[in-house]
């Protein structure tokens, strides 16, 4: 577990201090689990789990140009966005090829704020600096600490530490100025388990004091410390794109289940042609969740199957703790790409029978 | 945490001697390094083993093992319990999450284990 060139957050000693098992992730070293995956995915499906996400990227693009500089850059549309109004989206490459996925937030109506991937971020930050036209780019990512407060009862514990109240906020809405228990914050209604949930982003050296008040605060409610491991559960049940696993440059949008972030009406931007060429033509395969028919757990990298014969390859896998089985993602032809059509997956070299099915694996109750 | 009078291999297995029969399981630092077990495929009762060969497989959330002999024979139970509720590995690795019972074809393998003070080194935890 050698920590040679990783990065730590500012709550790398929080995290050792409740046990936390720590691994590298992006570059990062990162508490993959704290208590047990299983047990932190169920706290987050029934009560509440705090998340340290500092690790990714926060990019600010201010200037004249910023809403050209973000149309240009996202194949989402976000000249609707009113401010305070944030949306995720693929940024493409002139092939069509995802760069990274992320949200961004009109933090004013001349200034964006990217949230973007840990692994990704330098690329990210390169990207944006290449493209952005009379538009300052900073990158925040140093700076800016982010908590994710997320489950059925994260608002009620936010809404106890936070003036004004967080609790109206609606959904991938985002709030600047806020205090949450003394420390200054800006505190977004989004995250990636799939449940209601707060990103809350602070000073880099007042995270430590956040994260203690938070959990404090929570601990009648349920609320306890999650690590990347379930976070990855979380979000694979909530059908959530994993960059650099499920989607990557060699993949566009219109493959994955992200067709409804391509904007083809709202101007150019960049990857627009290759993407329009795309629909026009159709898709020569596609991203689609699986369930195992029997019991077996598939993997990143196992080989998916139709009649013996190799038909794609599972992007993600594992087995979901919540829905109890084990589910995953891949990319196949578009012909296998309807819910109901039986596949196999070949674990450990036998075929073992699943069965096409409707994302996500699992979807929250209103 | 670690019963001394059990030998272990170097992948994490256990070996109890019960008579002429060799019950076998995995460790609880394996336990908790795969964190929660939620998958473990068993051989047939009968089935053949080989000393140090894959034998078996575990799952957890977010990773697959092999399950390694750690001593050759026949196999003569098998923990069958598991296959609803493979979380007694963590729970009780020693106890109710023993995996299979093997009949050994060369009881002198079981030399080439570790005693617990050898293997409490390996993991680098102190007796």
């Amino acid at each position: 577990m050698a920590a040679e060139g990783l990065k730590r957050t500012s709550l790398y000693p929080a995290h050792l201090r409740r046990g936390a098992r720590l691994v590298e992730f992006g570059g990062w070293e990162m508490p993959v689990q704290y208590a047990g995956i299983v047990e932190e995915h169920r706290a987050v499906r029934t009560a509440a789990g705090l998340f340290d996400v500092s690790h990714m990227g926060e990019v600010e693009v201010e200037g004249p140009g910023a809403l050209d500089t973000v149309q240009r850059l996202i194949t989402n549309d976000a000249a609707r966005l009113e401010v305070g109004a944030g949306l995720y989206s693929p940024m493409c490459l002139p092939t069509g090829g995802i760069v990274d996925d992320l949200t961004v937030f009109r933090m004013g109506e001349r200034r964006f704020l990217f949230v973007v991937n840990a692994a990704t971020t330098d690329k990210d930050l390169a990207w944006i600096h290449e493209h952005a036209v009379n538009a300052a780019v900073r990158n925040r990512s140093a700076e800016i600490a982010l908590l994710a407060l997320q489950g059925p009862r994260a608002s009620a514990i936010l809404a106890r530490l936070t003036r004004p109240g967080s609790a109206d906020l609606p959904f991938f809405h985002i709030v600047e100025g806020v205090d949450v228990a003394g420390v200054r914050c800006f505190i977004s209604r989004s995250g990636y388990t799939g449940e209601d949930g707060f990103e809350i982003g602070c000073p880099w050296d007042e995270a430590p004091r956040l994260w203690e008040t938070l959990l404090d605060a929570g601990r009648e409610e349920g609320l306890v410390p999650v690590g990347l491991g379930a976070r990855d559960t979380l979000r694979l049940e909530a059908a959530l794109m994993l960059y650099g696993n499920d989607i990557d440059e060699t993949t566009t949008p219109l493959e994955a289940p992200l067709g409804w972030t391509v904007k083809l009406d709202k101007g150019e931007f960049i990857g627009r042609e290759a993407l329009l060429r795309q629909k026009q033509e159709g898709v020569r395969r596609r991203l689609v969740g699986f369930e195992m028919r029997d019991r077996a757990i598939p993997r990143r990298g196992y080989t998916l199957l139709a009649g013996g014969r190799a038909i794609g390859r599972a992007t993600s896998g594992t087995f979901g703790p919540w829905v109890q089985k084990g589910i995953g993602l891949g990319y196949v032809p578009p012909e296998f790409a309807r819910p109901g059509v039986e596949i196999d997956v070949e674990v450990r070299g036998q075929p073992v029978r699943a069965v096409v099915v409707r994302l996500p694996f699992y979807k929250r109750s209103a | 945490m670690y019963p001394k009078d059990l030998r272990y291999s170097s992948e994490h297995e256990w070996a109890r001697v019960e008579g002429d029969r060799v019950r076998v399981g995995i460790t609880k630092f394996a336990a908790d390094r795969l964190s929660d077990v939620v998958f473990v495929e068993l051989p047939e009762v009968g089935a053949v083993v080989t000393f140090m060969q894959p034998f078996g497989v575990i799952e957890s959330v977010k990773a697959v093992s092999d399950l390694y002999a750690p001593v050759s024979g026949n196999v003569v139970e098998v923990n069958t319990a598991l296959r609803d509720s493979p979380e007694v590995v963590n729970s009780d690795p020693y106890g109710a999450g023993w995996i299979i019972v093997v009949e050994p074809s060369d009881p002198k393998e079981l030399d080439k284990l570790m005693t617990v003070e050898q293997y409490l080194k390996v993991i680098g935890e102190e007796a």
